[in-house]
């Protein structure tokens, strides 16, 4: 039940930004939309009902190193699209992986200091 | 630049389009729990902030610019590659607002769930806005400079 209401709420708040994203312009501030908080917001919302409030802190505090993997990792796709010329999909799957390298990698360093 | 809505923009989706992204954005919330619950909080956090619906989105945007030309008579190959480009880089600063909510949230949830929701959010958006402000205020320098060096 409790994935039920995190498909349903997370699919929710994704496509509400997701629409925001489409409806403004120019291209460059709806891009901010790509990178709304929207399966944060329907997680931690969650979390703090379901767990502790130490527990979410620890999630965001880790989601902290993903978010700076999710620059890293739009400033790649960027980089990609526009000096390469393949297309958008191969770009973004491709990209995942420096997104995983990043996000671990800054987690393991975190872990060892 | 002025920010403005247009609401034409909605009328080239195709609902199933509407659908794939509720679809991926509620199996990112799943897969997010589903991590944290088998590896920790320290792991799953983590995936708070993956670029799960991006691929999804910037491939939409492609199409439809690339569409919107071709009807237009032009090739729209390239321009679509540009307009999801242009897509990454404004999420590039979303990220840097994604890096703020996640900090204010983890400083203000032990006094108040509800509040450090609404305060991450709002600390989000603000950072999202003063990052993407800010480009385009060291951009046009650059752009003024480069149109008047064609000029002469």
């Amino acid at each position: 039940m409790e994935y039920v209401a995190r498909f349903l709420i997370g699919g929710f708040i994704v496509s509400a930004f997701a629409l925001l994203g489409d409806l403004l312009r120019p291209k460059s501030f709806a891009g901010l939309f790509g990178a709304a908080p929207s399966v944060a917001l329907a997680t931690l919302g969650i979390t703090v009902i379901t767990h502790d409030a130490p527990y979410a802190a620890q999630e965001s505090r880790a989601m902290v190193l993903g978010a700076i993997a999710l620059v890293v990792y739009s400033i790649v796709v960027c980089q990609l699209l526009m000096r390469t010329g393949i297309g958008a999909l191969q770009a973004t799957a491709l990209a995942l992986v420096v997104w995983l390298l990043v996000a671990f990698g800054l987690q393991m360093l975190a872990g060892a200091v | 630049m002025l920010v403005r809505a247009s609401p034409s923009a909605l009328k080239q989706g195709r609902w199933y389009e509407y659908l794939i992204r509720f679809a991926l954005g509620g199996a990112a919330t799943v897969f997010a729990g589903w991590v944290a619950s088998r590896f920790g909080p320290w792991v799953g956090g983590v995936f708070l902030a993956m670029p799960a619906i991006f691929c999804a989105s910037a491939t939409l945007i492609e199409t439809h610019e690339a569409r919107r030309k071709r009807e237009a008579g032009k090739p729209g190959e390239r321009r679509g590659q540009q307009a999801a480009a242009l897509d990454a880089a404004g999420a590039a600063l979303g990220g840097v607002g994604l890096v703020v909510f996640a900090i204010v949230f983890a400083a203000s949830v032990e006094r108040s769930p509800v509040a450090a929701l609404a305060y991450a959010s709002a600390a989000w958006l603000l950072a999202s806005i003063a990052a993407w402000w800010l480009r385009q205020k060291l951009r046009r320098p650059r752009n003024l400079a480069a149109n008047s060096r064609t000029a002469g």
